[in-house]
């Protein structure tokens, strides 16, 4: 293919240049995954769901280390017949992805053969194998959690020598590094071992629903299966029942709007019995529930609740004004059980043959047993595993900056993750030597031109897409993850062509229409910015952001899935939403005046 | 009230009456005593029909001269049917089927009253034959006396002597003898507004949503096609409400003063505001739900919503027709191995 453009195409990835005066900071990805010679011949798309804001160096390791679990799961382990792994390249501190799809009849055939012996296996021992999953999961948590403080004293400690330990604490930091991203790789091995099992059978169902209910909602679909006591809900039930405690204890006053978390908390530990008794119940909210992140678990800056009490803090007046206007905040656990199975029933009644009643219920007896995995992984993985791995490396950063290599413990995450095992042996080097680190010479110019470079990237839009657009997308993980197919790519087309109309289109996620202000978030530390009755419109909604979805009365995405978690969160708070349009955030402007029809899947800007 | 060969109150009919009633007699007759509010009113009978034809029969052969016509000759086709139509619309009634209607009329309407009524073709044929007749039956609506009812129960029977009607029955070789048609004489609905409503998707065939079409005032502007109705899709189990399409809904139909409707203007504060607010779509969807029940089938339904009342009532349910008798593949078979559906997704398109 040469280089001309199609006029149905994406510009080429040759077109695309790092914006002049960063291209120091773009060196810092490793070459592997600079975009080059052969790339243009391929279709990549923005991944903004899970990296919607400019990559810093380090950060890049969720992307390597996820693809890396992502296709050995795929390519090597289940053998999915259709497509290999997914490649990935950065430009402009944004993360471009590409499908390797398998198109040889004979090769699907061979790697159906050995898709059935594998994936097969998982299906017909899931609760077996996710049990042990789980076990998995909770070693590999307990392990990073034991791993020790990194710390260099100035004299190894008497009882180290008295043991006779024989290592000194230098080690130890390389030791405790190397087994910090050891876990985290691992981590994601875990992360994908059941995933695209999972949301294929989910899908089976899904594509069984439309076909036979072609203008049945997705939403609906998601009812049927989404499980009513998934780990995702957890952190915002553990809120309402906080929020209840407040008030039966009589310290909800305490919650004022514009108190910090510090000073509430001080305030509860000098009001006697009561305040004691909340702050109990919030450590048992708290371990582990409040592991959970306030984005993605893609950046080392979204921190978790643990980590900064103001975001889990500001949902609780709202929660504690409804308690006292005699709401109850308790999900109704066995109503809702049976209201999914009277809507399962009543679904299979409307179809036509006993036949398909029969094909019916294998399907959906095979999504419900694998959902719980679908909806609880992310808790585990992207949460706690991913919290505790960040801080880690913060304690490694503020190590370094002790030591003069970048004034802030936080400056560590420009380092790249090879980078910084290069600046902690030159520590323990140094350290070892008795002489200087050559780092606080070599990291502070870097670490503040990669800073700046975040910022520049910040201000620019990047496509949604790059490269010729395949014929067909049949790619189960690229549909199933990321809810991308040739209409919607079409879609995207006509936007970026277009521009006329005045209406954006993406997944219908979450029915109702709504007309509020659009309030156009880029980045999580904005979200402060919303109002109550604003729209929230953003890359990737996220079901973290749970107490601001008591604020806002629509949401919208540039990428997502019917089926991602957002989509579920916002069904649950009842909130029309519109995901996956590919450009609302450059196509609607903050303060615009819109309407969100999240039944159609349309939002039409209306000022 | 009595019912007899000649009229039948809706109360006392059913679809198995059909030969006597028609189908749209029948079904008002069904949704009645299924507890479905419809406008109150009664069916003249096929046994008023053949007592009238047996009159006009007795003066100058009919059935005889239709028979012996050739469907090609379009000519005497049409001269035959010109005259046809006309005696039957200037003949006198038979007098048992005059007083008949007239008792009926006067119990619906109140004695010397100038209640509107619709009088409304009912034919006693077949679903798919019914479909091809479609259109070609009348329906007269805000007819306010006696008078005028008894003038639009021949005008009804006269539209089997369209040149349409007879062409087709020429065309197949079907006996005049039980050609015959029922009418209905119902309380007209000055409704607020007005439509139909579909419990299978007219363009999916999906068993599983409900849509509406509805606009201002009188469902003929809907029925006719003058202007394009809002457009909802409700999820028949869930109730959710998926699309809602609000259209300029320029005109309406109302009752004309001197009887009979007109078109008028629709205000220009209502044109894009919707004509139906959620409850009435909640209250349709429950209705749509019963009647469907009740036939154990698809339907189609069109319904008014009164307008001093906001009473929901429903003027017709037919079967649905054209999907109902596609022969669809099943969408999926059951598997010896469950685990073999999830090839759909892994398996490839290709």
């Amino acid at each position: 293919m040469n280089a001309q453009l199609k006029p149905t195409g994406f510009p080429l990835p040759s077109s695309l240049k790092v914006i002049p005066g960063t291209e120091r900071a773009q060196a810092a990805y490793p070459y592997h995954i600079q975009f080059g010679p052969g790339d243009d011949e391929r279709f990549w798309f923005y991944n903004s769901m899970h990296f919607p804001e400019p990559m810093s160096a380090f950060d890049m390791v969720t992307a390597e280390a996820a693809y890396a679990a992502l296709g050995s799961a795929n390519t090597r382990v289940h053998c999915l017949p259709t497509t290999l792994g997914i490649d990935h390249r950065i430009i402009n501190g944004r993360v471009y992805i590409g499908g390797n799809a398998v198109t040889d009849p004979a090769e699907i055939a061979r790697r159906t053969d050995e898709f059935q012996k594998r994936a097969f296996y998982y299906y017909a021992n899931w609760e077996r194998l996710y049990a042990q999953w789980k076990e998995k999961m909770l070693k590999l948590i307990k392990d990073a959690q034991a791993l020790p403080k990194p710390e260099l004293p100035e004299f190894e400690p008497l009882e180290n020598v008295h043991a006779g330990r024989g290592v000194a604490s230098n080690h130890y930091l390389l030791d405790t590094y190397q087994k910090t991203l050891e876990g985290y790789f691992r981590m994601w091995h875990h992360h994908f071992e059941f995933l695209l099992l999972g949301y294929g059978a989910y899908l089976t169902f899904f594509a069984f629903c439309k076909k036979a209910f072609p203008e049945i909602t997705d939403q609906t679909i998601a009812r049927m299966v989404a499980g009513i006591e998934a780990e995702i809900f957890r952190p915002d039930d553990e809120l309402r029942r906080l929020a209840r405690r407040a008030v039966e204890l009589g310290v909800d006053s305490k919650f004022q709007e514009g108190v910090s978390a510090e000073d509430i908390i001080r305030s509860l530990e000098q009001a006697g019995e009561p305040g004691r008794e909340w702050l109990k119940e919030l450590e048992k909210s708290r371990d582990p529930w409040f592991n959970i992140n306030v984005g993605d678990g893609f950046y080392h800056y979204h921190r978790a609740w643990n980590d900064d009490l103001s975001m889990p803090f500001a949902g609780l007046p709202e929660y504690m004004r409804r308690v006292k206007a005699g709401e109850s905040l308790d999900r109704e656990i066995e109503r809702l059980q049976a209201e999914r199975k009277q809507l399962i029933d009543d679904y299979r009644e409307l179809l036509s043959t006993d036949e398909e009643r029969a094909a019916y219920d294998q399907m959906i007896t095979l999504a419900h047993r694998v959902f719980p995995y679908v909806e609880g992984h992310k808790f585990y993985c992207e949460h706690w595993y991913t919290n505790l791995f960040f801080n880690k490396i913060r304690e490694f950063g503020a190590l370094l900056s002790k030591h003069g290599f970048f004034p802030n413990p936080d400056d560590v995450f420009h380092l790249n993750h090879y980078e910084l095992e290069l600046a902690i042996i030159d520590l323990m080097s140094a350290w070892s030597s008795g002489s200087t680190p050559r780092g606080p010479q070599h990291w502070p110019k870097l670490v503040a031109e990669r800073r700046a470079a975040i910022a520049i990237w910040a201000k620019h839009d990047t496509p949604p897409a790059l490269g010729p657009v395949p014929d067909v997308i049949d790619d189960p993980a690229i549909v199933m993850l990321w809810g991308i197919t040739r209409e919607s790519l079409n879609q995207w087309l006509e936007a970026s062509t277009g521009g006329n109309s005045n209406e954006v289109k993406g997944f219908a996620a979450s029915s109702g229409v709504v007309e509020g202000t659009a309030r156009v978030v880029k980045s999580v530390e904005e979200i402060s910015r919303l109002q109550k009755g604003d729209v929230l419109v953003c890359q990737v909604t996220n079901p973290t952001w749970a107490p601001i979805f008591q604020k806002i009365v629509g949401a919208v995405s540039d990428i997502g899935g019917s089926m991602s978690h957002a989509a579920i969160v916002a069904r649950e708070y009842g909130l029309p939403a519109v995901v996956g349009t590919g450009n609302a955030t450059s196509r609607i402007k903050d303060g615009q005046r819109i309407r969100v029809d999240g039944g159609r899947g349309i939002v039409t800007i209306l000022q | 009230m009595r019912s007899t060969e000649i009229a039948g109150w809706f109360a006392h009919i059913g679809l198995h009456d059909r030969p006597q009633v028609g189908g749209k007699g029948g079904s008002l007759g069904e949704l009645q005593r299924a507890g479905i509010d419809v406008p109150p009113g009664f069916v003249v009978k096929t046994g008023a029909f053949e007592r009238f034809i047996q009159a006009l029969e007795r003066e100058a052969p009919v059935r005889a001269r239709i028979e012996a016509l050739n469907a090609d000759d379009l000519d005497a086709v049409s001269r035959c049917c010109k005259e046809m139509r006309e005696r039957v619309e200037k003949a006198d009634l038979p007098r048992e089927v005059l007083d008949e209607i007239a008792t009926a009329h006067g119990e619906l309407c109140g004695a010397g009253a100038q209640t509107p009524v619709a009088v409304r073709s009912s034919a006693t044929t077949e679903d798919a034959s019914d479909a091809s007749f479609a259109g070609l039956q009348d329906t007269y609506l805000w007819v306010t006396s006696l008078e005028d009812t008894l003038h639009r129960v021949r005008s009804c029977w006269a539209s089997l002597y369209s040149v349409e009607s007879v062409t087709y029955r020429r065309k197949r070789g079907m006996p005049e003898e039980g050609v015959a048609m029922a009418v209905v004489v119902q309380k007209m609905v000055n409704a607020r507004t007005a439509g139909v409503m579909f419990t299978r998707s007219p363009t999916t065939g999906d068993r599983s949503v409900i849509t509406i079409e509805g606009a201002w005032g009188l469902g003929s502007a809907v029925v006719s096609g003058e202007v394009t109705p809002d457009r909802w899709v409700l999820g028949k189990i869930t109730g959710e409400i998926p699309v809602r399409d609000i259209s300029d809904k320029h005109i309406q139909h109302v009752p004309a003063a001197g009887g009979g409707t007109e078109e008028v203007p629709v205000p220009d504060d209502l044109r894009k505001k919707a004509c139906l607010s959620d409850d009435e779509l909640q209250a349709l969807r429950g209705i749509a739900r019963k009647v469907e029940r009740h036939y154990g089938r698809a339907q189609d339904i069109e319904w008014a919503v009164e307008r001093d009342t906001n009473r929901i009532l429903l003027l017709q349910s037919r079967p649905e027709t054209v999907w109902s008798s596609k022969d669809a593949a099943p969408v999926a078979r059951p598997a010896s191995d469950p685990l073999s559906h999830v090839m759909s997704i892994f398996g490839g398109q290709r």
